[in-house]
């Protein structure tokens, strides 16, 4: 098992994904992802990623799965954070972790044996279209609406910042089918496909950070979707999207923490080597002392997302627990890349170091899948 | 056609490897990697097998440790596993080892046996050709490239020039190069599936093998440190002392 990584959580299993995850990364992904930092993610890294299971991690064994549980999903994206590109890891992070739930959570059976085996070959990609330009962390102030129309519904709005949304062949939607209800009770989610008249991602949206991940606004005219593209029932989707956060919020801060391991490791491999004033920096105590720090917090920020993916995975309620876990990890990586950039000095500030991307791909972290001001509140709440 | 591919659990070359006091014999920790050069094996086993039907069976003599270099070859696509376990081996030389793997093949129908040209640790180099003698079949050596053919089979037989053909009838033993195929990354679902599959645990008293007279390490010695390279200052004529240097390494 690889050091450093062992914990009462993590079995066999889960440390054989996480040893072959890390081996496809640093083989796979590293030498090559410099170049998909303009132009986004080839499909054909997508396909072979597929071919190896890599999508299937999540998916029920019947549609071609492992039916595993939240923990291979943390240690999965601990593994592709460590790549140092966050454009590619929440490229596919968003496929497997935050969209594809909607449909292994809520779906008919009828809907996952059409959807889930080409989704798990990668011959399907997904993205999950919540978020609007005046709708956020506060989903309950969507605007995009569904009527029923014949034998279906005709869905009208926008979505922002949606991830793989130029991309993705399928996007899941979440719209107000009942214009009555209040806030957050009349919500629907609907499985839209590509090529879904009146359906288009309008324009792709640049970035701090994630260079190579698709970020798109999409615009939905009169889009007609059959009854059988509802997901789940008709006004749960408020529900379905709350659960699917938990499960969001704990891929995403994998991912997190693994960008956080790997900077840190670069850092220390730098600050070994580089002499100041007749020693390594390595040998003042300053930077050490901080960088042991940082690795104590990050240790210590891994076993919380560890101990609230296994409470999800035993069928808790886990809310409480992946708040704090985003909360603390999201703040944690901004403090740790401000420390790695710092420690690289000039260094740290030339485009195209890792340590620089990083530095620019976790700023999201705390803000993206529910900002930590918003979490810190769901844990009061349950205080 | 059924293959047979010998394979080998070491340590972690990446990690520093330390020799008991008294034997030298390399010590063994629990978790032991497949052999690298295993990996382009199993892959050629794999292959030839995929098209026509048949399975690849693994066989490994040493400790089984966590098992987790035999499960590599498993979650690559192999069917089972024979591995050879017993105290009494410890310290086997080459010959003791391929007594005892082809003890291990013996039980099986094969067509082929499949083995890398030399372990990573040991690098002795002659198992293969010993393995061939002892079940007394062709053995067909260096291969980087396999065909095998209604009963026969066809390898390029890598030489300082380049390379022979050689064909030999079925069954035998070919040992293979690294980038003779490229090595499969273990699926997910393979990874898994690995671990449901039959590793056969033997020891020497199931095969009714013996160890051969023995080999004695008498000393062992550290490699050389290597001396720092030879400076070339350039006031302008540089350039010819590297040709010169070149042309007497006889690089050009």
């Amino acid at each position: 098992m690889t050091e450093g990584t062992k914990s009462i959580y993590i079995g066999d299993d889960l440390a054989a994904i996480r040893d072959q995850t890390r081996e496809y990364v640093e083989k796979e992904i590293v030498p090559h992802a410099s170049a998909w930092e303009d132009g986004g993610v080839p499909r054909s890294v997508l396909d072979e990623m597929a071919g190896l299971g890599f999508f299937g991690l999540r998916a029920p064994e019947e549609h071609g799965g492992l039916g595993m549980g939240a923990l291979a999903s943390v240690v999965f994206a601990e593994e592709l954070g460590r790549s140092t590109y966050g454009g590619f890891t929440i490229t596919v992070l968003v496929h497997t972790d935050l969209a594809m739930p909607y449909l292994t959570n809520f779906g008919t059976e009828e809907q996952k044996a059409r959807w889930l085996p080409a989704m798990v070959k990668g011959q399907v990609l997904t993205a999950i279209g919540v978020t609007e330009a005046d709708a956020g962390s506060d989903v309950a102030s969507i605007r995009t609406a569904a009527r029923r129309e014949g034998e279906g519904y005709v869905i009208n709005g926008s979505k922002m910042f949606i991830t793989n949304g130029g991309i993705a062949d399928l996007v899941f939607i979440a719209a107000r089918t009942d214009p009555a209800a209040k806030g957050s009770r009349g919500i629907s989610i609907f499985a839209v496909e590509r090529e879904t008249p009146g359906f288009k991602a309008s324009r792709a949206l640049e970035k701090m950070g994630w260079h190579s991940s698709d970020t798109a606004e999409l615009v939905l005219e009169d889009v007609w979707v059959p009854e059988g593209n509802l997901i789940g029932e008709e006004n749960r989707g408020f529900y379905y999207i709350m659960t699917n956060f938990q499960n969001e919020r704990l891929a995403i801060m994998g991912q997190a923490l693994g960008e956080s391991q790997r900077a840190l490791e670069l850092t220390i491999e730098h600050v070994k080597g580089r002499h100041a004033f007749g020693s390594p920096l390595w040998d003042k105590q300053v930077i050490r002392q901080r960088l042991a720090a940082r690795q104590a917090e990050i240790d210590a920020g891994r076993e919380l997302a560890y101990r609230a993916a296994w409470l999800s995975d035993q069928g808790e309620d886990a809310t409480r627990h992946v708040s704090e876990v985003k909360a603390y990890v999201g703040e944690l990586a901004n403090r740790v890349l401000y420390d790695c950039v710092q420690f690289h000095g000039g260094m740290g500030f030339i485009a195209e170091t890792a340590v620089e991307r990083l530095y620019r791909d976790v700023r999201i972290a705390s803000i993206g899948g529910g900002a930590t001001e918003v979490m810190l509140d769901e844990v009061a709440k349950r205080l | 056609m059924n293959v047979i591919v010998c394979v080998k659990q070491i340590p972690d070359p990446a990690t520093p490897y330390r020799l008991e006091e008294g034997t030298n014999w390399l010590i063994r920790p629990e978790e032991q990697i497949l052999d690298d050069t295993d990996r382009y094996g199993v892959e050629m086993g794999l292959q030839l097998v995929e098209p026509s039907g048949g399975t690849v069976t693994v066989v490994s003599m040493g400790p089984a440790g966590s098992g987790q270099g035999i499960r590599q070859a498993l979650a690559m696509g192999a069917d089972d596993a024979i591995l050879i376990e017993d105290t009494s081996l410890r310290g086997s030389d080459a010959l003791t080892t391929a007594r005892v793997l082809a003890a291990a093949v013996g039980r099986r129908e094969f067509g082929l046996v499949i083995a890398g040209t030399e372990s990573t640790d040991g690098y002795s180099g002659v198992v293969p050709q010993m393995l061939a003698e002892i079940l007394d079949v062709p053995a067909l050596t260096y291969a980087t490239k396999v065909e095998v053919d209604e009963g026969s089979v066809t390898i390029h037989r890598q030489t300082v020039a380049g390379y022979d053909v050689v064909t030999s009838s079925l069954p035998a033993v070919v040992s293979v190069t690294a980038g003779v195929v490229e090595p499969r990354y273990p699926t997910f679902k393979g990874i898994m599936d690995a671990k449901k599959k039959s590793i056969e645990t033997l020891s020497m008293g199931d095969l009714g093998a013996e160890r051969a007279p023995e080999q004695l390490v008498l000393s062992i010695v550290d490699a050389a440190e290597r001396t720092a390279g030879r400076k070339i200052e350039d006031d302008g004529d540089a350039h010819e002392a590297i040709v010169a240097l070149l042309a007497e390494r006889k690089v050009i």
